[in-house]
């Protein structure tokens, strides 16, 4: 077993173990960074982990110092004014405005200089003109104390504290001018070893002979085999990625699809867009149901109709709504409208695909398994609970022997591998099934009954002009959006399809 | 779906029985209605619109009897002979030429009955009479009224009477302007110069059908105890099962059914026949479908339950059933009289292959391709507003639009994906850079070569957008060329000019001779009319006409 500090002294960060080997009883964050060859940030990160495990405390000096101001700057470059205007004289006596404009000093400036050359009796006024004393000779020749106070500050900056009587009395005079020295404010970080930071740095330095990285180097040369390498901390946070991804309802709709494959039914696709002859009237549904109004269907402007099938087929579909043709039903008893077939609608149910397949399969094909995903259109102003483009699931077994038992079963065995293990079936009505059934599956997770999809049997009207015969067509279907919704925990239905970047890249995978 | 609402005590006396809320639920279910919620003394059902005769307390609760068993069998009406007639004038030809009448005597209304009576004939307008342009009806207080009644086509702006629930006389034509209903319905009358009147021997308008009723001869009161009642309409077998489904929702109230005297101008008929029509049982087929083997008796015994009559191999279908077709219908009703909860489940081993459409699966390789490329997916709706894939991307083409849409700035089908991105790029502003985004979705165009039957053809496209500092054409290229290689095709690029691009950055990508795609920078005009400030460049490839090409 080894000690804690071992412990915590393999799981060392190198930033800890660099401050840590640099840290002396109490040192600060420049000569630590010194040392380690670290940035100060990094030694900043290494020393609060450190403090955080209580092997270092970290403390911080507050120190005043003196430093250089703008105009002082300027004065080291350029001499002080006082002492421009000094050699300036000591040419000749000058008026006040020619010494101003030879200088480029302002009206303030030069006040001040006169005062400080009057006082140090370095220069006099006479006839208007400043004329230099001899003192003032001597003067413009040597460097004054505050020039090499100066001069100093802008190597170090100084504390107050550390200033010998004649630095401070330059000090004193400069304070009272304009900008030419300043305070600063100044922190030192410090760090000073804990009991426990002495040992972890002996068991630190111990284990800092492991290495941090296996590099190519090693693995070349082998040299590998005679090291140790460093133990991580694995529980560490590490910072977010993301990658590309399918969209979720996509990725969702090839889940459902491998369910549909994985039972023997093979994929149908067609137009979105078709004429109400596919839609509605080879689906037995009455020319004066409300489901064709406007205001629940789409139709379009160009062009509003298109052309219908072959007249065999049209002309068996018509006598279905009329009078039941050959096939024992009543119908609707009403004249039926060639031209109302031929608007262009925007696909209702995808039930349509399931018409047209039946149209197109031969019966040496028999018995035969279809499905689709695929979108259908609702003439709904968009909400937080409707959309006008919506998924649905759908499939057909078209078996001459199949029946209404079969039918559950199917059921049963499509949703459980939806994930439902007790479904329901109850009566309902769907106009172009008989018998037809809601399929209700029992919610897992809110442990109640929740309606899911709908099936039934195709009516002998539909499955008669379609296939020739009344073989029994097996049907079901179901929304998708408000299952994905659930799944994702999106309350807005919107949100399925507003794109957000975000939201794409984040969220997780379909179960 | 029509909702009804029961009340509760004239819904237990009419069956006879008391049940759990739990059992009622169950059992309302597995009739094929929907239990909605009970609210005190209501009790809110859910009927499917194939039942109209379900629509009424009474219809409700005689279906619901036999199917709990306080009742068996077939239902009996006893209709009398009234002796009066209705003279159904031939002028009413392309007007609303049929009524079909009956009277009831023999009423007591109260309050609540008032209110039902109100409800059966708002629920059967609105589903079975398709807003009462296919049925509509007329009850009127019979005390008031001096029979034969005369129904005829008169002159709206001529004939004048009181509306319901109005204080003053008014023509045809103004009702159509100021009474609510009037306003509500009068897209009926469009195109008719001459309107659908009742009028009784005395010359007082009964109604104008299917606006409204006189409100001095058609409004129930307290008082009344007997009834006209009519049903208007196209079709005469439609108004007769409306009328049977009222007069035997009157009769189960404890009304009197009489009968009337329809002279039409070719022939005479007497209504309401409520004789049950008769269907030979094929049990044979029911068996099949359902996959049942039941013997005659137990069909006989399940279809009592449903509310039929059986004698001699015969189904006697009651006479206010309108959904009874065929053999089918008859297979459903004796499943749901069995059961569907005691059906069990049997799943034939027939073994099928599973096949997923080749297009689809060519468009998923490209998907997997640009995912990982570390490409975001999007999917974008069909419909789009016309401008954002016309004038936004600066050019201006014909493309197919709806009538009416409800959400008016969706208002076309789309036509390219590219405006469909540009849009996602507009909505995602807030989030980081770099963009890399793509989209497979079905593009719609007319179809020129008259391929298909709707005259529109539709494509698959993908459309891949590159939105970032440095999203130029290099990098854009890079990706339809990475794409090429991985699904082993050969391209070549032309220039070629397209207005929402950047001239001189701008190609057409063809393979094997075919156009296929347009590659390039999108042009700052358009990334202005989308509000974006970072370069995009994009492609658009149709996966149709790829996939087609890679086949030869």
């Amino acid at each position: 077993m080894k000690s804690d500090v071992e412990g915590i002294a393999d799981t060392l960060h190198r930033y800890e173990s660099a401050v840590l080997s640099a840290t002396e009883e109490s040192t600060t964050l420049d000569e630590i960074s010194t040392r380690t060859g670290l940035s100060k940030i990094e030694c900043m990160r290494g020393m609060q982990w450190l403090q955080n495990k209580k092997a270092v405390d970290i403390s911080t000096d507050e120190d005043v110092f003196i430093a250089v101001d703008s105009n002082g700057k300027e004065y080291l470059k350029k001499g002080f004014p006082e002492k421009r205007v000094l050699k300036l004289i000591k040419k000749g006596p000058a008026s006040f405005k020619d010494i101003k404009k030879g200088l480029k000093l302002s009206d303030e400036e030069f006040n001040v200089c006169l005062g400080l050359l009057k006082s140090k009796a370095a220069a006099e006024i006479k006839d208007g003109k400043l004329e230099i004393t001899a003192h003032g000779e001597k003067l413009a020749e040597k460097e004054t104390l505050e020039e090499s106070f100066l001069k100093q500050l802008s190597k170090k900056n100084a504390r107050v504290e550390d200033l010998s009587p004649e630095e401070k009395f330059s000090y004193q005079a400069l304070k009272k001018r304009k900008s030419i020295i300043k305070e600063e404010t100044s922190k030192t970080k410090r760090a000073e070893l804990t009991d426990f930071g002495k040992k972890l740095k002996k068991a630190s330095l111990k284990a800092g002979e492991r290495e941090d990285r296996l590099t190519q180097e090693m693995i070349r040369t082998g040299s590998w085999k005679k090291k140790e390498f460093r133990k991580y901390d694995i529980r560490i946070n590490v910072p977010e990625i993301n990658g590309g991804k399918r969209h979720f309802v996509n990725q969702t709709i090839e889940s459902i699809k491998r369910i549909w494959l994985d039972m023997g039914f093979k994929e149908m696709t067609g137009p979105m867009l078709d004429t109400s002859f596919w839609n509605f009237d080879a689906l037995f549904t009455a020319q004066d149901h409300p489901v064709r109004e406007l205001q629940d269907t789409f139709y379009v402007k160009n062009p509003e109709k298109g052309r219908l099938p072959g007249k065999k087929l049209v002309d068996s579909v018509k006598s279905m709504h009329e009078d039941g043709g050959q096939t024992g039903s009543k119908g609707w008893g009403y004249s039926w409208d060639t031209e109302k077939a031929k608007s262009n609608v925007l696909r209702t149910h995808t039930t349509v695909l399931s018409a047209k397949t039946l149209a197109n399969l031969k019966k040496e094909c028999l018995p035969a398994k279809y499905f689709s995903v695929a979108k259908c259109f609702r003439n709904e102003a968009l909400d937080w609970k409707h959309l006008f483009e919506l998924y649905q699931v759908e499939g057909i077994v078209v078996d001459p022997e199949a029946n209404f038992r079969n039918l559950i079963a199917y059921l049963k065995r499509f949703f459980r591998k939806l994930g439902f293990e007790k479904i329901r079936v109850q009566p309902a009505y769907f106009p172009y099934t008989e018998p037809s059934a809601e399929v209700h599956v029992f919610h897992p997770i809110k442990k109640e009954w929740v309606e899911l999809a709908g099936a039934g049997i195709f009516r002998p009207e539909v499955v008669v002009p379609l296939l020739g015969e009344d073989i029994p067509v097996l049907a079901w279907g179901m929304g998708l959006e408000r299952s994905i919704s659930e799944y994702f925990g999106i309350s807005d239905i919107r949100q399925l399809y507003s794109n957000d970047l975000k939201q794409l890249k984040e969220i997780k995978f379909w179960r | 779906m029509p909702t009804i609402i029961l009340n509760k005590k004239v819904f237990e006396k009419l069956v006879g029985k008391k049940l759990s809320e739990e059992k009622l639920k169950e059992r309302i279910s597995y009739l094929g209605t929907d239990l909605e919620s009970i609210e005190g003394n209501e009790i809110h059902v859910e009927v499917f619109p194939n039942r109209p005769d379900m629509l009424s307390e009474q219809g409700f609760s005689r279906a619901f009897s036999t199917f709990v068993g306080t009742k068996k069998g077939m239902a009996e009406f006893k209709v009398e002979k009234s002796g009066e007639k209705v003279v159904i004038d031939k002028s009413l030809k392309d007007i609303r030429p049929y009524t079909a009448c009956a009277i009831i005597k023999n009423l007591r209304f109260d309050d609540e009955k008032i209110r039902e009576i109100v409800q059966i004939q708002e629920k059967l307008h609105v589903t079975y009479g398709r807003n009462r342009k296919k049925a509509a009806i007329g009850i009127y207080p019979y005390e008031r009224i001096k029979p034969p009644v005369y129904f005829f086509a008169g002159d709206p702006k001529k004939v004048r009477f009181i509306p319901l629930e109005s204080d003053r006389e008014m023509t045809g034509l103004e009702i159509l302007s100021k009474h609510p209903a009037g306003r509500e319905y009068a897209h009926l009358m469009e195109g008719l110069d001459k309107f659908a009147f009742f009028r009784d021997s005395e010359g007082k308008i009964l109604s104008m059908t299917p606006i409204t009723n006189s409100h001095d001869t058609g409004k129930i009161t307290e008082e009344t105890k007997e009834v006209f009642v009519e049903c208007s309409g196209f079709d005469f077998d439609v108004l007769s099962i409306c009328l049977n489904i009222i007069v035997t929702a009157l009769s189960d109230m404890g009304g009197k059914i009489y009968s009337m005297d329809l002279e039409y101008p070719d022939r005479k008929l007497t209504t309401p026949n409520l004789s049950p029509k008769k269907m030979k049982l094929d049990l044979d087929y029911i068996n099949r479908r359902i996959g049942l083997s039941i013997k005659e008796s137990e069909a006989k015994r399940l279809l009592e339950r449903m509310g039929y009559g059986y004698e001699k191999k015969n189904v006697l279908v009651p006479a206010y059933r309108a959904d009874i077709l065929h053999q089918a219908d008859l297979a459903e009703d004796i499943a749901i009289a069995y059961g569907y909860e005691n059906l069990k489940e049997d799943i034939p081993q027939v073994s099928t292959i599973g096949q997923e459409d080749e297009l689809n699966v060519f468009a998923r390789k490209a998907a997997e391709a640009l995912t990982g490329l570390g490409l975001i997916e999007t999917n974008t709706y069909n419909l789009i507003d016309k401008d954002v894939q016309t004038g936004m991307c600066n050019v201006d083409m014909g493309v197919v639009e709806l009538i009416d849409p409800v959400s008016s700035e969706y208002n076309s089908l789309r036509k390219w994906i590219i405006p469909s991105l540009l849009s996602v790029l507009k909505d995602n502003k807030h989030n980081e850079y770099p963009q890399r985004i793509f989209n497979i979705g079905t593009i719609f165009k007319k179809d020129k070569k008259n391929r298909t039957e709707s005259g529109v053809s539709e494509a698959v496209r993908l459309g891949v957008m590159l939105c970032s500092r440095t999203a130029g054409f290099t990098e854009i290229k890079q990706v339809l060329d990475f794409l090429m290689r991985m699904l082993d095709i050969d391209y070549s690029i032309s220039e070629t000019e397209h207005d929402s691009f950047i001239p001189g950055r701008v190609g057409r990508v063809s393979v094997k001779g075919k156009d296929v795609a347009y590659i390039g920078e999108i042009h700052p005009n358009v990334l202005e009319n989308f509000d974006l400030d970072m370069p995009v460049s994009c492609f658009e490839l149709n996966l149709s006409d790829l996939h087609e090409a890679i086949q030869r």
